[in-house]
């Protein structure tokens, strides 16, 4: 064992787990994006600090999950030959039909109630999501989890405690809370669509089932709801294609901001 | 199966005894509970760290403390490994960090239960942990907010001498 690193880094690959790893890695980072549109432009001073607390938690995450899942992919032809993609190459380098977030993660942020709607639907998945991942056959999928359920914990309880506050302040403050929430609704339904990648995968351990994840998420939201005071939008429109690469027409600026530099300046660092 | 430590491992740790916190600079990676074994064999060194955070923007500089800490003791042939499980804990945190944080005016975490704790899913707001200002002792304290200026502080308040403090969160 003279040379442990080599020994480590070798993968063996796994298309499979590697394009599901994949998914959760661009739910983190494109939600860390959109939260750190909110850096100098939040409510208050706290609450600039928070949000990018929450995107920071989230790009740490995406960091792993990307890493692994460049090395679980295995080498992939690039111009100067064949190589393994690093977190930089897949989170700067691809493009917009390449990532398969779900489109929940990339709603624009609207106004701070519609930020935080969006935060409650998607930290009230997450939270029974890395809790089952603790368990995952994908020993790195499983270590990550372990990191970020105690994560996660947080921002459903900041998304909570706001979408209450506001749901259950002032008549405007309601009114938009409730606006913000019709809005992103939609979108969670995608987050519970079983594929044949995670049939596969369930069978094998490594993933979580999306449906069994359901009960859970409708129980939490509809608590912290009811706590609010707001309705459970009742729309039955349900847009789905972020797991395919088909985004919403604003993912592409989002990216435009999140790669432009890399992309300008390749290798920059600082 | 235990091993021997040998005279290098115990200059290596003695050598990283003297790294801290970029951020907390006075709470050693050692105390902090981050620093997770020291290995040396042949001369190669190999230092094992964990995240606070999985988004912690620490850990690169770490590793270059480490290096560096080492390097002046003629160690060059040395590998920074960075583990994320088992995910760290604030109960991995030592009596001394814990009195360094306080006089430094951070309020130490508390203590989780013994035993597994399971996984809170749902809305059980755990009871906020009650804190005694570390600058004058008063219990009388609230927290204002949750996210402080690194990912492992909140923001408190002394309503008693009205200084505000860190907390080192409990996790």
């Amino acid at each position: 064992m003279s040379a442990p690193a080599a020994v480590e880094t070798a993968v063996q690959p796994d298309a499979d787990t590697a394009a599901y790893v994949l998914r959760l890695g661009d739910d983190a980072l494109v939600l860390g994006q959109r939260l750190c549109e909110w850096a100098a432009r939040s409510p208050q001073l706290e609450e600039d600090v928070a949000l990018l607390n929450l995107a920071l938690d989230l790009l740490g995450q995406a960091r792993s999950l990307l890493s692994r899942a460049g090395q679980l992919a295995g080498p992939v032809d690039g111009p100067d030959g064949p190589r393994v993609r690093d977190e930089d190459d897949l989170a700067f380098l691809r493009h917009e039909r390449e990532f398969t977030n779900a489109l929940l993660v990339e709603v624009e942020n609207g106004d701070f109630g519609q930020t935080m709607a969006r935060q409650l639907l998607v930290s009230a998945w997450q939270l029974p999501l890395w809790s089952a991942l603790c368990a995952s056959t994908d020993e790195v999928l499983a270590a990550v989890a372990g990191k970020a359920v105690k994560e996660v914990d947080y921002h459903l309880d900041h998304a909570r405690t706001w979408v209450v506050r506001l749901g259950d302040g002032t008549p405007e403050s309601h009114r938009r809370m409730q606006a913000g929430l019709e809005e992103v609704w939609p979108y969670a339904g995608e987050l519970f669509e079983p594929d044949a990648l995670t049939g596969r995968l369930v069978a094998r351990g490594v993933a979580a089932d999306p449906a069994a994840l359901e009960p859970q998420w409708r129980a939490t939201v509809e608590q912290v709801l009811a706590e609010a005071g707001l309705q459970v939008p009742q729309t039955t429109w349900r847009p789905t294609g972020g797991r395919s690469g088909r985004h919403l027409t604003s993912f592409g600026y989002l990216l435009a901001e999140l790669q432009h530099l890399h992309r300008a300046h390749p290798g920059a660092t600082w | 199966m235990t091993r021997a430590v040998s005279v290098g491992e115990r200059e290596v740790r003695e050598a990283l005894s003297a790294v801290t916190d970029p951020e907390i600079p006075v709470i050693t990676i050692a105390d902090l509970g981050i620093l997770r074994d020291v290995e040396v064999r042949d001369g190669h060194v190999t230092v094992t760290i964990t995240p606070t955070y999985s988004g912690c923007p620490a850990m690169e500089e770490i590793g270059a403390d480490v290096r560096s800490a080492l390097a002046a003791l003629g160690w060059t042939d040395v590998t920074v490994r960075t583990v994320l499980s088992p995910a760290w804990t604030t109960d991995w945190m030592s009596e001394d960090g814990r009195q360094a944080l306080r006089e430094y005016g951070i309020a130490p975490p508390g203590r989780r239960p013994a035993g597994p704790v399971p996984v809170r899913l749902g809305l059980s707001r755990p009871a906020a942990p009650v804190l005694d200002c570390p600058h004058c002792g008063s219990s009388a304290t609230e927290e204002l907010t949750r996210f402080g200026s690194t990912s492992c502080t909140s923001l408190w308040r002394c309503r008693s001498c009205r200084e505000p403090f860190a907390h080192f969160k409990q996790h």
